[in-house]
């Protein structure tokens, strides 16, 4: 039997860099995608060879703007995963997607290739807003693509969402809600803007987000209370459209959780394709190089020698500490929690064992709570989950 | 013996304000008379330790004896005496001046006399030495040396025209400061045959040799084998090796003899065996009474210092014991607080030595330490008549118990430029001292004198001193005694309860004013909790201070992307390892930078 494995592929390219965005992504010339998808179609060919027992039960594209690739690009690199890899039928396949890039050409070539998930880069449906993260796109123009992905049967669509945008009020954030609502997409996952380091915006908001985070009044940036509240406005509007909060960002219509997520907080085995992307397989993590000269030389993870010899190869096998960390920390990311049987049947040592103490401290605070063999964080925990995931971590 | 001609011996020291050229100039000395070529010569040979030649102060004294032909054609030993330049070793200057006959005072051609140039003057005038002028830093573009000269001759009364004109730096003219010691430090008095005194000037405790006092002949010969007795502590030993100092090494030599200053090792592990001041004699052959000036040395800045890491007490329990080893003057004492576990009550000479100390168990002994706020010894007269030494905060008894309390205060002298004048007195004024005197040294220069107390010092007084004088201000303090003061302690309370690393004796009248400041200065410190955080100022029973540190409502972690856990990881790694560094109060983190920032309250 065959043991699950999910791919991630990234596409490093964009139209421009938004202003908030710190992920490795770059605007690039025809000429370099081009040949990115070449290198990327032969990354893929030549891990594939050690994936024989493995079947892939997701694949997600993302970036970047992987949409930005011309559709016979997209094609060459989803095809290599077909050839390659063994697929299985009803395998979740997502290309994440900007508004403004695509096209009835692109969006057919992706059914085609198999793809029955869009995940669309929305950020917010005021215009204003979008102008001020510096994305490249319209509402207008995103519901031009929505509607059109919709025509031509994409019947498994997420809409990307942000709040807590500099300027950004509770009613701005309604209006969006509400707008998105009404197009019914499957999927809404709707994360809070973090200012990141090196970023345009942490030159601009920087100062203002230590100022709030030390709990005083901020300039820009909404005021905690407000962010809290614009969080719980999301997760009210939308449990009442029949979404369920099943991650603390994401919301999906049952049936409709995104696998390849779920994958990473279960800690399913993955794999990474594309410059700088990052994998686990076997408890062993690695990541490709994030030098473009070098990824486009082949310089990526040599996956047999990972897996024969992680040291060698610049990987770090996880210990079993390691281990049950991640476990908890990414499982508690979950409505659902973490199971103690399945820690038991993981680890083969009971969660009460290994963190009773902790569960109970956090429970005393009702910043988790125990149900059906089951932990997982209270509303006030998701509030503050980084602190709760912090004492999740064992002394070596 | 060596046949060392008397006469021909000069010991002598070199007094000067700090940064005036006084270790630039011993090591042009060195250099000249050949002892070492400039190429061997590191910079300021005679201070060894790192944290000397990075502060550029002397902590502890050096010796070292070179040969000089003079220009009458005879070999002359000189006996270079470096005396430490700060005024938390005074009695150790004191001591060292004790051990020579003569004194190069080094003034700065630019900025002239200042307050320890005075103070270092008169104690070597105490000391019947004989004290000549170098005006040094010549080649500075600001240089008058004729002002400075003049200076000399008005304000100490020392003739100074024929005073060497010199850039220590350069090596200019420095021959002139030869031929003067030759001159103008007279030989060493006393006989060979007399029994034997001599003079402790400082001690080093060396892993190899045990302790090596560091010796002036005053009277009569000490050889190996010889049985001494050191006067003050009683201590009795036998001479295992003499010899005087090369250039950062000790030579052997078959003996020592009236006029002469060397070293001395004897079967003694402990420094405190052999106190500077104190006389050793022959135990067999004593002399009749002991040099004069000995005293005990004892600490007059206390603190708390606590491993930061609980788990190294012990580490810093040897790492103090070796200091002691070396530092007579260092006192520590075990002390438990309930904030910060297992620690130790530490005595210093001053906010320099406790500085020093706590560099180098940092530095040289890798601990990671938490320091509570310096305090003086105050006295507490309590309504039984009892009197308490009090050095802790902790240890003050009830309000009810205490009749009155005195603290130890100080004369203090400023020498200041004529503008700054007003803000050195406000500054005084602020630090609740007496006004004693003002006089005008030359036409835009005065001298202040102030009656102020210690506590009110110990922190940044020198610091505010020189921002209120850009720079100007040299400042200069001796013991005075204590005074009735009207004290109190001050408790700080973090979510209500009582941090006793926290609590300091301060006057009545400013503790508003400091209750204030820590209270946010510690809410800027105390990250944001689940709960709202009270920090408030105590007085017995009264609030007289509160800040809040607001509850914390959002602690959310980014996207994560493309499955990069590990960048995740370490995020929660950096939020664990940051809660390592915390003290735990109640159900209250306390980060340990924040018992430190509570010393340094900004002063304008």
């Amino acid at each position: 039997m065959r043991r699950p494995l999910e791919l991630y592929i990234h596409i490093p390219f964009c139209e421009r860099k938004c202003l908030y965005c710190d992920f490795l992504s770059m605007p690039a010339g025809a000429g370099l995608r081009s040949r990115y998808a070449e290198a990327l179609a032969g990354e893929i060919r030549r891990k594939a060879k050690s994936c024989g027992g493995y079947e892939v039960s997701a694949v997600f594209v993302g970036g970047g703007t992987p949409s930005c690739l011309e559709a016979e690009q997209m094609a060459k690199i989803l095809e290599a995963v077909r050839e390659g890899f063994f697929i299985r039928e009803d395998a979740e396949v997502t290309i994440e997607c900007n508004p403004g890039t695509l096209t009835e050409e692109k969006l057919a070539c992706y059914q085609r290739l198999g793809a029955n998930r869009l995940s669309i880069g929305l950020q917010s449906a005021k215009d204003g807003e979008l102008r001020r993260l510096g994305r490249i796109h319209t509402f207008r123009q995103f519901l031009g693509n929505y509607r059109l992905a919709r025509e031509l049967g994409f019947g498994n669509i997420n809409v990307d969402l942000m709040f807590a945008l500099p300027g950004q009020g509770i009613a701005d954030w309604e209006e969006t809600l509400g707008k998105v609502l009404e197009l019914k997409p499957e999927h809404i996952s709707a994360y809070s803007l973090i200012v990141e380091e090196g970023t345009p915006f942490y030159e601009a908001y920087g100062e203002d987000d230590r100022k709030r985070a030390r709990g005083e009044k901020p300039e820009f940036l909404p005021e905690e209370e407000t962010e809290c509240g614009m969080y719980a406005l999301a997760r009210e509007m939308l449990e009442k459209e029949g979404y369920r909060r099943y991650e603390i960002s994401n919301y999906a219509k049952p049936g409709f959780e995104c696998r390849h997520n779920i994958g990473y907080w279960r800690r399913a085995s993955y794999l990474g394709l594309g410059l700088g992307s990052a994998s686990l397989m076997e408890n062993i993590r690695f990541s490709n190089t994030s030098d473009l000269g070098a990824y486009l030389g082949g310089g990526y993870a040599d996956l047999e020698k990972v897996l024969e010899s992680p040291e060698c190869a610049g990987a770090v096998r996880l210990d079993k500490k390691e281990q049950m960390e991640e476990f908890m920390f990414l499982g508690l990311r979950m409505a659902d929690g973490v199971l103690a049987e399945a820690f038991r049947a993981e680890f083969g040592v009971g969660l009460e064992e290994v963190y009773g103490a902790a569960v109970r401290k956090f429970a005393r605070q009702k910043l988790l709570a125990q149900a059906e063999g089951r932990v997982f964080l209270t509303e006030k925990g998701v509030a503050v989950s980084n602190y709760v995931f912090a004492g999740f971590l064992l002394e070596a | 013996m060596s046949g060392i001609d008397q006469s021909k011996i000069r010991n002598f020291c070199i007094i000067a304000h700090i940064d005036h050229g006084k270790s630039t100039l011993a090591d042009r000395i060195i250099e000249k008379t050949g002892l070492l070529t400039s190429r061997e010569m590191q910079d300021q040979v005679l201070d060894n330790m790192d944290l000397e030649r990075e502060r550029g102060i002397t902590i502890k004294a050096q010796a070292v004896r070179i040969i000089y032909k003079a220009k009458d054609g005879e070999e002359y030993i000189f006996n270079l005496i470096d005396t430490p330049g700060h005024v938390d070793f005074n009695y150790e200057v004191s001591r060292s001046l004790a051990a020579c006959d003569g004194a190069i005072l080094v003034v700065d051609a630019a900025q002239g006399i200042e307050a320890q140039t005075l103070a270092n003057v008169y104690l070597a005038l105490d000391h019947d030495l004989d004290v000549f002028p170098v005006i040094n830093k010549i080649d500075l573009p600001s240089a008058d040396p004729e002002r400075v000269v003049s200076e000399i001759e008005d304000i100490i009364g020392i003739e100074a025209q024929d005073a060497p004109r010199i850039s220590a730096k350069t090596g200019l003219n420095v021959e002139d400061v030869l031929e003067q010691i030759v001159k103008k430090v007279p030989a060493p008095g006393g006989s060979a045959d007399h029994p034997l005194q001599a003079l402790i000037f400082d001690s080093l405790y060396d892993s190899y040799k045990g302790v090596i006092a560091f010796c002036r002949i005053m009277e009569g010969t000490v050889k190996v084998g010889t049985t001494i007795r050191m006067m003050a502590t009683g201590a009795v030993a036998d001479v295992v090796e003499v010899g005087y100092f090369g250039a950062g090494q000790f030579i052997p030599c078959d003996g020592l003899s009236a006029g002469m200053v060397g070293y001395i090792t004897a079967s003694l592990k402990n420094v405190r065996d052999t106190q500077v001041g104190d006389t050793v004699t022959d135990a067999d052959n004593p002399c009749s009474e002991p040099l004069p000036g000995y005293k005990k040395v004892n600490p007059m800045v206390f603190c708390g210092m606590y491993p930061a890491d609980g788990a190294k007490y012990p580490d810093l329990r040897d790492a103090l014991e070796k200091l002691q080893l070396n530092d007579a003057a260092l006192q520590f004492e075990p002390e438990t607080s309930v904030a910060l576990g297992f620690g130790f009550r530490c005595g210093f000479l001053g906010l320099l030595h406790l500085e020093i100390i706590q560099e180098r168990l940092e530095r040289e002994y890798n601990l990671d330490l938490v320091t509570t706020a310096p305090g003086v010894i105050y006295k507490v007269h309590k309504t039984n008549g009892e009197v308490l030494e009090l050095t802790n905060p902790s240890n003050m008894p009830d309000p009810s118990e205490i009749d009155y309390m005195e603290e130890p205060v100080v004369n203090a002298e400023i020498m200041v430029t004529s503008e700054f004048i007003g803000p050195i007195m406000d500054l005084c004024q602020e630090r609740r001292g007496t006004y004693v005197s003002m006089e005008y040294m030359e036409e835009t220069r005065a001298l202040i004198k102030y009656i102020l107390p210690l506590n009110e010092i110990i922190y940044d007084f020198f610091d505010a001193l020189k921002s209120r004088s850009r720079g100007y201000a040299s400042f200069d303090y001796e013991m005075r005694g204590y005074a009735r003061s009207e004290l109190v302690k001050l408790d700080i309370l973090i979510n209500r309860e009582e941090v006793d690393a926290l609590s300091f004796i301060v006057h009545a009248g400013t503790a508003y004013e400091r209750g204030r400041k820590m209270c946010e200065k510690l809410k800027e410190e105390i990250p944001r909790h689940l709960f709202e955080i009270p920090i408030q100022a105590a007085i017995g029973s009264k609030i007289i201070a509160r800040e809040t540190v607001k509850a914390m409502r959002k602690d959310v972690l980014a996207k994560c992307y493309g499955g990069d856990i590990t960048r995740k990881r370490k995020l929660l790694e950096k939020q664990k390892e940051g809660k390592k560094r915390m003290r735990q109060i109640g159900n209250v983190e306390i980060p340990q930078k924040a018992f430190m920032s509570v010393l340094k309250l900004d002063d304008k």
